[in-house]
């Protein structure tokens, strides 16, 4: 007996003793005291080093998309590091173009802070923040849609253009056992800084729409952080054609809001493609919309009325109302959101009506 | 001193015919983990090669130590594959933090492989292999390292070969692993062509 117990005492000391090798050797070795990080040449932190330089920009509130949480696969987080960043990874390689490389991008995931530092962030990266909410109203859009209003707790207020995205924080739940994030358009007025509203569209077995549809309740606390996004309106007077299907619609709402805000005169075809008719939503307040905004018109197209279905809008695919409705873009600037599959076909077809590439703004959901 | 030559002697003809003869990556199977999956470059290959020859002698070393010195005059040898894991692990983390923090050129080219051989089942293989064998201290040396160089010999061919078959058409069902597995078995049918070089 007294054995058993010596063995496993000397065994455990030899284990303890390691372990407390390599905690000396983290707390002297590893240890490369303060570092600073410059910010576009105007914005200096002062940061612990020895991190990545992803979570070390995470704890100050600095949020860099990233999508697989800084394992080093999605490739998402890249950042232009113009000194201090030690040569390219292998790790990084196979994510960096050519010209990234030239030109200093890096995974700031895989980028170590070992001394001082200067990157460069896109500006409204900067304004970023990380917002707790109470989620205060969930509306039913249609069977698979649905409407969800967050209050904005700490901070109160976000400002934002019309057209960009939060990251939503979908904590662990019973059937998901990690945390994730996940991109959705914002569908509420710019003007409205102390709420948002989120338009989200059941994924069949998607972690986080699993977990807003049946697991989040009025009055729970959430967590999201934004915003992001370049998906916004030009500033131009140019006519424009919005083309969405499903959840696409939320950040044609926003769009919309800010156009009637500002009295916009521009003159807007906006098509909103449903298999069938119960996919349609929002048809009241694009009414609104429409009287509101002198040229602006909403065109529902249905792909395959189901059974019984009344409706006398448009039929077939959205694609083809657009080639119906125009024979010549080239003077038009396009708006798309949804699927890929939609985005490809219209970009196809927008092309071929004249509409220069280089107007043509979407935002897939990938 | 006869004695110690004729050591010296064994320890280098263990080193060739772990290199050549008795290849660990290529007779015994062991470390196919990283050999499939990091050998699409021959550069990467050399760099992941080199840190293995490093851990694979330092830890037969250490290990040979550990078990001479302690397990043996305990009696707890049979607690030598939890001893050896646990020193393997600590040693790997130990160097990679020295290297991180005083040789940050050399880290960039060996450091960012080392958490990935931590686990490598061919280190810990060369260090049981050398207990079974009942090697002694010198010879251990020499098979650490030549186990380690057999690796890195093995991994640097297959990283040559994959690189030039990037360019070859190789049927749809037989992309990546499958292909390497195939090329890693004929590789291995050449290295049996050693055998009876050292006897």
């Amino acid at each position: 007996m007294l054995e058993f117990f010596l063995t496993i005492l000397i065994i455990s000391s030899i284990a303890a003793g390691l372990a407390l090798l390599l905690v000396l050797c983290q707390r002297y070795i590893v240890n490369y005291g303060l570092c600073r990080i410059v910010i576009n040449e105007e914005k200096e932190l002062a940061v612990e080093g020895g991190k990545p330089l992803l979570s070390i920009l995470r704890d100050r509130k600095i949020f860099i998309p990233s999508a697989c949480g800084g394992r080093g696969t999605c490739g998402v987080c890249k950042v232009k590091v113009l000194q201090g960043g030690g040569p390219i990874l292998p790790t990084e390689t196979p994510f960096l173009t050519k010209q990234e490389q030239t030109d200093r991008v890096r995974l700031s995931c895989q980028v170590k802070v070992r001394s001082d530092i200067r990157i460069e962030l896109p500006r409204q990266l900067l304004s970023v923040q990380e917002f707790v909410c109470i989620c205060s109203q969930i509306e039913d859009l249609t069977y698979d849609m649905k409407r969800f209003r967050f209050e904005l707790k700490s901070p109160q207020t976000i400002e934002f253009t019309a057209g960009q995205y939060v990251q939503l924080l979908c904590p662990r739940y019973k059937g998901s056992s990690e945390e994730v994030y996940r991109a959705y358009s914002i569908a509420s007025d710019p003007q409205q800084k102390t709420q948002i509203d989120l338009i989200i569209r059941r994924v069949p077995n998607g972690i986080c729409t699993t977990w807003c549809f049946d697991v989040l309740r009025e009055g729970d606390p959430v967590q999201l952080n934004g915003p992001y996004g370049e998906f916004c309106l030009s500033r131009t007077d140019a006519p424009a054609v919005f083309i969405a299907g499903g959840s696409g619609m939320a950040p044609f709402v926003s769009i919309l809001h800010s156009m009637r805000n500002a009295r916009c005169r521009r003159s807007v075809h906006y098509f909103f493609g449903g298999n069938t008719v119960r996919d349609l939503c929002l048809l009241e307040q694009m009414k609104e919309f429409e009287h509101d905004l002198e040229h602006f018109s909403f065109i529902p197209v249905v792909a395959k009325p189901a059974e019984g279905e009344n409706w006398d809008g448009q039929t077939g695919l959205v694609t083809h109302a657009v080639q119906r409705s125009f024979k010549d873009l080239s003077t038009y600037e396009g708006y798309l959101c949804g699927s890929p599959g939609m985005i490809d076909a219209s970009i196809k077809v927008l092309t071929e009506l004249g509409m220069p590439a280089d107007k043509i703004y979407y935002d897939k959901f990938a | 001193m006869n004695s110690a030559g004729s050591e010296i002697w064994l320890a280098v003809v263990t080193c060739f015919a772990a290199v050549f003869t008795n290849n660990i990556l290529l007779t015994t199977f062991l470390g196919m983990c990283p050999f499939t999956s990091v050998s699409r470059e021959v550069k990467t290959a050399a760099g992941l090669g080199a840190a293995v020859v490093f851990v694979m002698t330092c830890t037969t070393v250490l290990n040979w130590l550990a078990y001479r010195y302690v397990l043996v005059p305990l009696q707890l040898e049979f607690f030598r594959y939890i001893l050896f894991i646990i020193i393997i692990a600590a040693f790997v983390q130990f160097v990679e933090m020295v290297i991180d923090r005083y040789l940050p050129r050399l880290y960039y080219n060996l450091g960012i492989f080392l958490p990935l051989i931590t686990v490598n089942c061919a280190i810990l293989g060369a260090s049981l292999f050398m207990v079974i064998r009942n090697y002694s201290f010198i010879v251990t040396i020499g098979y650490g390292f030549g186990s380690g160089a057999g690796w890195f010999l093995a991994i640097l061919a297959m990283a040559g070969i994959r690189q030039r078959l990037s360019e070859a058409r190789v049927p749809a069902g037989l992309r990546g692993p499958g292909i390497t597995l195939i090329i890693a078995g004929i590789m291995a049918l050449a290295f049996i062509g050693f055998t009876g070089v050292l006897n």
